[in-house]
Formats: C-alpha cells, structure tokens, sequence
C-alpha cells in the first residue's frame, strides 16, 4: 500500500501515527512545501522573541521519521492531484503515486484588500519562515501594526511586544479575540494587554499602508494615520485549496468538503486539518474548524481508514487555549447561546480580578465555556461538551471555583472510573 | 496494561496517596526532606476529590485514546511503547497547557513554580513495582491492576 500525504504539520502528522502502528510494511510519503521536519505552529511568534526557541518548536524530529520509515520530502510544493491516475505532481516535475492520499495543506492567511501592501516591512504570521524574517528585521524596528486581533493578531503582537516592539493591534470588530471569547472575556483581555503597555484599537481597520518602498505608517478607515516600521497582516487563514485540489474534481466549499470517515468526493482521496471541512459537532454543520488539536484528530480519524480501519469522526468544535503575556483563557464550545431561546447562561466574575467563567447549557448539556485565568481541570468541562453528558440539577456546582469530578453524577464517575478509558 | 483504579466507597479522604505521591516524585524520595527542604515543594500528581461523605483520588486515566496527546502542541506528551502508560518529558513542555484544555478526567497539573510553566502528571511511578499511592492507601481504596 502506498499512502502519500501532503502536508507535514498537525493533521499529517495524526495520520502517520494511526497508519504505522496499523501497517507496518506500507510505503508512507510525505511530501511538504516548508523545509522543516513537523514544528509547532502555535508557537512561531514567540520564536520572535527567543521565548521560545529552534528545538522548543520541534513537533517531531528527524527521528521520528526514521523509526516509522516516512519518505519525506521538504521543501518540495504539490501542484496538482491527478485522481485519474492515481499521481500527485509537485513542483519540479516529479509524479508521486498514490493508493491512498491525505491532502493535509492547511491554511493559508487572508490578505483584506489594503493599499501599499507590496512595501519592505509588511508580512503575514504564519509560518516559520514568517517569523525568521520578522526576526531579521528586528533591530530596525520600533512600532508595528498589527491588522486583526483574532488569535493569530494577538499572538503575533505579544511575540513582537516580547522583543521590545512598540505594538498596536487594529481590530474591526468591538472586541479583540471575538472569534474565542465573549465580550466580558473579550473586554478582560482587552484591559490587560492596554496594562500591559499594548496599543489596541477596535472597530477601526486600516486601508492603506504608507512609506516610500519601506511601510512608514498606516492609513487607518478613519482618516488618521499611525507611524510604523512594521506591519503585520493577521486576520485570519482560510483553508489551502488553490494549490493542489483546483482541477481535480475533489469536491470544495470554504474548505474540502469530508465526510465522517474524512474522504473527500474522490475515491482514496482524504483530507484533514485546517485544509478540510467536516463535521461541526454543535452547530451540526460542516465547518472549518483551524486548530491544532482538531487537525490531529482528523488527521489520526483519516489515516485510521486509510489503513483499512472503519473509524468515524465524532464531529469537532472550537477548542481554545490562549495565553497572552501571562493571562490564560480556556474557550470551548459556544462562547454565546447561538439562539435566544432553550440556552441556559451561568456566570461567574471573580474572586481574582481577571477571574471569569461562563457555562452555557442546552438543556442538560454543556455546549459552551468560557474560563478566564482560573483554568484549572478545564477539561472536566471539554469531555462533558464531547459526550454530551446529562448533567441535571448540577450546573450550578460546574461554576465552582474548584471544578472537580464530584460534581458530576455518581453514574459517571462508576463508568469512567472503573474500568479503561 | 495496569491501570490505577480509584474506588470511592471506601475512600476517607485522607490524603496519603497525595503525601506517597509527592515524596516518590520529590528529589531526595525522603518524607522530611520532600515536605521540609525540598523548594518548591513536588506537586502530587493525585489529587483527592472530597464533597460530604464523597471522596476519592483521582489521576491520569493513562486512556486508551487520550485527548492530551492529541492537543499537545509540541510532542512532550508521549505513550511508552504505543500501549504503555502516557507520559511528560518536562524538557519539551512549554506550559501552553492544551492538555490540561483536553484532559476529560482534570488530572494534568499546572506547574509555574519555578518560573517555567510545565506540566506535571501521574507516570505510574516507574522506579516501583506498585504505584506509590496505592501502596499508601490504607483502606485499599485504590487498586493497580489490569481490567
Ligand atoms: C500564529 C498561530 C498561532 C496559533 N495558535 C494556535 C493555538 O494556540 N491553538 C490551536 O489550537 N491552534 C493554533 N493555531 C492553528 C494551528 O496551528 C493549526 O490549526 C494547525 O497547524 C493546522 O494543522 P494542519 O496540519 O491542518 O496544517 P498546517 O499546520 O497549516 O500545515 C500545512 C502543511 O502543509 C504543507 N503544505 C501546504 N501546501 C502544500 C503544498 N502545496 N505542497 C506541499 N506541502 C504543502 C505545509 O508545508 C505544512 O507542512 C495557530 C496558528 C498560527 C498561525
């Protein structure tokens, strides 16, 4: 059997680890466009700063490869799938066979339409190399902009704010990180990061980017300006389709439509990751859903079933955990009802000042939770989201300051605690 | 594989699997030393629940499918031998605490004590022949064995 994956990261990664162990003598290939070994993503902007450095970034070195027999080639793009023949075709001409193939490209970031985005000193922030190069240019910067305040914006700004750099984020929406938090996490951060000397602006974007050959300054949707050396782009990564799927008949929307065993609308032809569309298991609709341990998981569901295993896919949701210069937020599920009706909303602000913690509830069950600062045991929480536990006349008791498996029925804790799990 | 198995009938809450805990994973493994020298003291790796008459000790499920693999952003988290009990190299945590976000069973520590965030959790103590709390527990309230 030849498996061949495009793409080394989170979702590849997750597919190799549930081939091998299934299929000790299949040729498993990797091909992929950045010439690194498989490094952790979420960790490139505070590579900015040396916080954290070449071998904290490492996912899975060089040895990880050798002992599960990965032909991998790095630095090598994929052009284009020929489902037809069965082939891949990458960049310097070369056909790759396949028997099964796991399109893992992730994503790629979303560039909005500003003016003077061609000058020195604008970049994007996802990936390595972006980081090397916001790196080399450090010495001769002083201010930075950055576009956005999702979850890469606020990241890529710590990363630079820990290397000296005077930041201001610029957001269109009222709120920074609303993609993750509500508006009383949202506004929590908010005052914690303008504490901390960071500039945030919000319900404003920029339009244009100034300077003569270098970026000098932005132009905001206001008129105003703002002077900078540095501008970074960072609202968001939409799936990576254009390079390799155009053409091949592989069924698209926003991302590559799976279905639950993670196959796309071509025989033998998987998808996972950032790249994919699958199932959301709260809205119950197909989403991209861009995040690390989403992408494992699809990755590991499809490379189980490309072994020949019949393995489902339960249906992801967002799960986040973010840390910004110190304050931690734990975000899953919902962070607000979806509809106004048949949702039950807990709240709780303190006793710390940053302390906050939301609990929204169907019915008996958990759909959302939005933990700020005191994240202790949090996952008590993620597995009730996933099993969708019936939690009954104890909502109350997860609001705890001291979340513990004593608020769950005894009938849960007879199942899960007596016997493997 | 064995697995520690909590049975709360029986439990008190006395905390001793928590005291065994800290003193095996403490450097010196010495009871004084590990509660009176030791700075920062060792974190337990389990840690007793108590509500009313409800208590029992709970740790790493060491789970057939485990969640904190999967959200672990930088391979610290690894299985021993692809079936063996799920273990933390300490050198390769950077403290994001994904797996304490994934963890269904809250039994991954937090661990900021000497200004590097890392994690801690139940190894199943691999320089013994029975986990230390298990030998502790004096109402056998905790069990290693394969089920
Ligand atoms: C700055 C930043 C911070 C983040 N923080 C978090 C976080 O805290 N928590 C979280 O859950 N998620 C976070 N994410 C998201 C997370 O990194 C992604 O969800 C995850 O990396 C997706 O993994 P993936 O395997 O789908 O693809 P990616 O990680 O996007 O990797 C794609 C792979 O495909 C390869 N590739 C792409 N195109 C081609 C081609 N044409 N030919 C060959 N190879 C190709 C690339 O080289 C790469 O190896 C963050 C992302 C960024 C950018």
């Amino acid at each position: 059997m030849r498996y061949l994956i495009i793409g080394n990261s989170a979702a590849a990664i997750g597919a190799v680890e549930s081939i091998r162990p299934r299929d000790r003598e299949g040729e498993i290939t990797i091909l992929s466009k950045e010439p690194y070994y498989a490094y952790s993503r979420p960790l490139i902007t505070e590579y900015i700063a040396d916080v954290f450095r070449d071998e904290d970034l490492t996912y899975r070195g060089p040895d990880f490869y050798r002992e599960n027999r990965i032909q991998v080639h790095l630095g090598i793009k994929a052009r284009a799938v020929n489902p037809k023949n069965r082939v891949v075709l990458t960049e310097d001409g070369t056909e790759h066979p396949y028997d099964r193939l796991l399109i893992a490209t992730g994503g790629t970031p979303i560039v909005p339409p500003i003016k003077g985005l061609d000058k020195e000193g604008v970049f994007t922030c996802t990936t390595w190399d972006d980081s090397k190069a916001i790196k080399a240019l450090l010495p001769r910067v002083k201010r930075a902009v950055v576009v956005g305040g999702g979850l890469i914006g606020v990241k890529a700004a710590e990363g630079l704010y820990e290397a000296g750099v005077h930041v201001t984020i610029v957001e269109l929406l009222p709120h920074i990180m609303g993609r993750i938090l509500d508006a009383e996490g949202a506004y929590i951060f908010e005052a914690y990061l303008k504490g901390k000397g960071l500039g945030i602006i919000t319900g404003e974007t920029v339009v244009e980017a100034l300077g003569n050959g270098r970026v000098e300054g932005v132009r905001l949707a206001s008129g105003d300006t703002l002077p900078c050396d540095f501008l970074i782009i960072a609202v968001g990564v939409r799936p990576n389709v254009e390079e390799v799927v155009e053409g091949s008949g592989i069924r698209v929307n926003q991302g590559i439509l799976v279905d639950r065993h993670m196959r796309t609308s071509v025989p033998d032809v998987y998808a996972a990751g950032d790249v994919a569309e699958g199932d959301e298991m709260l809205v119950r609709e197909k989403r991209v859903i861009a995040l690390w341990p989403v992408a494992y998981r699809q990755g590991k569901i499809a490379g189980l079933n490309m072994a020949g295993e019949d393995r489902e896919y339960e249906g992801g949701f967002p799960q986040n955990t973010v840390s910004v210069l110190g304050l931690t937020t734990i975000t899953i599920g919902f962070t607000e009802p979806p509809e106004p009706n048949g949702y039950k909303v807990l709240m709780r602000r303190g006793p710390g000042e940053n302390d906050y913690k939301k609990l929204i509830f169907k019915g008996d069950v958990l759909e959302g939770a939005i933990l700020v600062n005191s994240i202790d045991r949090a996952g008590i929480l993620t597995g009730l989201i996933r099993a969708r536990t019936e939690i009954g006349s104890n909502k109350e008791r997860l609001l705890d300051t001291r979340l513990g498996l004593t608020a769950l029925p005894r009938a849960w804790r007879k199942e899960k605690l007596t016997q493997p799990v | 594989m064995k697995r520690v198995y909590p049975r709360e009938e029986v439990c008190m809450g006395c905390k001793l699997c928590e005291v065994a805990c800290i003193v095996e994973h403490s450097l010196s493994k010495d009871i004084i030393k590990a509660y009176k020298e030791e700075r920062p003291r060792t974190l337990s790796r389990a840690r007793v629940e108590e509500e009313g008459p409800v208590s029992f000790s709970i740790m790493c499920r060491h789970c057939i499918d485990p969640e904190c693999l999967e959200a672990c952003i930088t391979g610290a988290l690894y299985r021993v031998n692809g079936d063996g009990p799920v273990l933390v190299d300490p050198r390769r945590c950077v403290g994001c605490w994904m797996c304490v976000m994934a963890c269904p069973y809250g039994s991954i520590e937090l661990d900021s004590r000497n200004g590097r965030r890392v994690i801690s959790k139940c190894d199943l103590c691999p320089d013994r022949r029975m986990p230390a709390c298990v030998d502790a527990c004096p109402n056998r309230a905790l069990f290693y064995e394969e089920r």
